[in-house]
């Protein structure tokens, strides 16, 4: 159980931020510059709330109103920053050593093994860093964060400076990290997809504050990354369905309808979240027919928000959920599309990326 | 080459003081380093300037401060005397002229060494685990060593070739004091001394090129190591 609930002003910078996560991943989600660093930094000690409070589960680490200060090597925080910030002078297993070494001996909960299997780095432990490709180098660094032995596990967009295939590498890993060492998670990201595949609760920052909280598929389409229409996307909480194995598709099955994804997804019966983007989304007044899109999901019109010759559209599903859709202002008044009128949102299977589908 | 005896002296004598002041000095020019590098506290600059004073005033003056602090009557002289320790006219002397002279040097190459160390890693270092003692042992001190090994040998460079704060403060004794350049400037002062005077610059400049080489190789390998397979 993490509880922040603290205040800092630096810099002309001022920082309000209060969140309570009990397991799983939190995850802080905003735009560069919204607070989502000086927030981590706050947690792990490197800096100093002007007022307020951090508690992990029963231990104090800040509260300034009883004067508590720990500093960072007491508060066994595992940081991973952006840059991996390996020893230079050290080599890959001294590097993953270092932390162990004052991680008291009795409560050590992690094994060096495990953690070298996770995270795939058996092969690496001779080397010197500066011989790490970008995703060595960060996954060594969340091995050295994990074998101090951490009570919570800050991840500060260690995938920022990395490929997106490197990204969809690693993100599965952070699922394990999660499930097999069940540590606390707090996630720093800007990308939509990636909160909505790992997080249990999302904290939606913006110039230092918090602007929403909570569940990701119901925070995350208010939301969107940008102010663009290339930013906008909501996430859709699906079923696994059958496979089809003659195309090797699977159905992801919906109140409101079926999506086809081009690629395995879990076991069947399985929750999964998919993220769609606002510009991915046609908007059809009538059950289409003789199209080659097969994944078709039904609603009812809730907001149509006007871009220029552009519209945002907001349809609640039927069952749950929201989407959004973007489509130019003629079309919606051709087909004679208001608020509150029925519709059907189709997407394309090509525009679903599969790689980042997860539970 | 053939030394005499007095010469042979000399040298040894300019050796073991260079080699003293240096290693001597070494653990204060690491902290001052290190605090003007990493540390804000008040008076800072104000600290910064007065070591690197002995860089910009005249050596003499170095020498002659020394000698009203540290003479036999000398403010801390007289105190230290009655622990049994002397620097007046002694080659302890010499080796804390040197010592003073050399540390601006030294201070200045270790200081921009820490400070090209990434705080970021000792952030990281904290977050692991390792208290502010153990950042600086693990972290920043075997970082900066390149820096360290540069700084030393500069200090101990100067130490060689020091000459106007040492012979204001313990003057030219044979055997106590005498370092290469004072007995070079003494042979250049007698007739006939030319030859001795050559001899003993040949020798100085060979001990300083050594040195140098010496701290050339040792740096070349640390930054070897750093970037290695």
């Amino acid at each position: 159980m993490i509880d922040v609930d603290m205040a800092r002003e630096a810099g002309g910078f001022s920082l309000k931020v209060a969140f309570k996560n009990a397991e799983g991943i939190t995850a802080l989600f905003g735009r560069s510059g919204a607070g989502k660093s000086m927030t981590i930094g706050l947690i792990a000690g490197l800096a100093r709330p002007d007022y307020g409070h951090v508690v992990l589960d029963d231990r104090i680490l800040v509260d300034t109103r009883a004067h508590i200060f720990l500093p960072p090597h007491k508060r066994r925080i595992g940081l991973v920053f952006q840059d991996s910030h390996l020893f230079p002078h050290l080599g890959v297993k001294q590097n993953l050593m270092f932390g162990r070494w004052f991680a008291p001996r009795r409560t050590r909960a992690i094994s060096f093994d495990a953690v070298i299997e996770t995270l795939g780095i058996g092969h690496l432990l001779r080397r010197m860093p500066s011989m790490l490709s970008g995703g060595e180098r960060q996954r060594v660094a969340i091995g050295r964060a994990l074998l101090s032995d951490p009570q919570l596990l800050l991840l500060d967009e260690p995938f920022a400076a990395l490929d997106v295939p490197r990204r969809l590498e690693i993100l599965p890993l952070i699922e394990k990290l999660r499930d097999e060492f069940k540590i606390p998670i707090v996630y720093v990201s800007h990308a939509v997809e990636e909160v909505a595949r790992l997080a249990a609760w999302v904290v939606v920052l913006d110039e230092g504050h918090v602007i929403a909280q909570g569940d990701p598929a119901e925070v995350l389409p208010a939301v969107g990354a940008e102010d663009s229409r290339f930013g906008e996307a909501s996430v859709l909480t699906m079923r696994v369905g059958k496979r089809d194995e003659t195309y090797g598709l699977t159905e992801l099955l919906h109140p409101a309808g079926t999506v086809w994804l081009a690629g395995p997804a879990g076991r069947e019966g399985a929750r999964v979240r998919i993220v769609v983007k606002a510009t991915d989304v046609t908007l059809s007044a009538a059950l289409p027919r003789g199209l080659s899109v097969q994944s078709v999901l039904a609603g009812r019109l809730v907001r149509i928000r006007p871009m220029g010759p552009l519209a945002s559209i907001e349809i609640a599903l039927g069952g749950e959920g929201r989407l959004l859709a973007v489509a130019t202002r003629r079309a919606l008044d051709e087909l004679e599309l208001c608020e509150g009128a029925p519709v059907f949102a189709l997407i394309k299977t090509a525009a679903l990326d599969e790689r980042i589908v997860g539970g | 080459m053939l030394l005499s005896p007095a010469e042979w002296t000399a040298v040894l004598l300019s050796l073991r003081i260079a080699v003293v002041a240096t290693l001597a000095s070494l653990p204060f020019g690491i902290f001052a380093a290190y605090a003007l590098a990493r540390w804000n506290f008040a008076g800072k600059t104000l600290l910064a300037a007065i070591l690197y004073l002995p860089l910009v005033v005249p050596p003499v003056v170095t020498g002659y401060v020394l000698l009203i602090a540290f003479g036999r009557r000398g403010i801390f002289g007289s105190a230290l005397a009655e622990l049994g320790i002397v620097f007046s006219f002694r080659w302890t002397g010499a080796a804390l002229a040197c010592a003073v002279m050399g540390f601006p040097l030294m201070v200045r190459a270790m200081r921009l060494s820490f400070e090209a160390i990434d705080p970021q890693l000792e952030k990281a270092a904290g977050t692991l685990g390792a208290n502010r003692f153990f950042t600086f042992l693990l972290v920043s001190l075997p970082l900066a060593v390149p820096g360290i090994i540069a700084g030393a040998t500069l200090a101990f460079a100067r130490a060689l070739g020091e000459f106007g704060a040492t012979i204001t403060f313990v003057a030219n004794i044979p055997g106590e004091t005498q370092t290469i350049a004072s007995a070079i400037y003494t042979f250049i002062q007698v007739p006939g001394g030319d030859p001795a005077a050559l001899r003993l610059t040949l020798i100085s400049i060979v001990i300083a090129l050594a040195a140098v080489i010496i701290s050339e190789i040792i740096q070349r390998r640390g930054e070897r190591r750093l970037s290695r397979s």
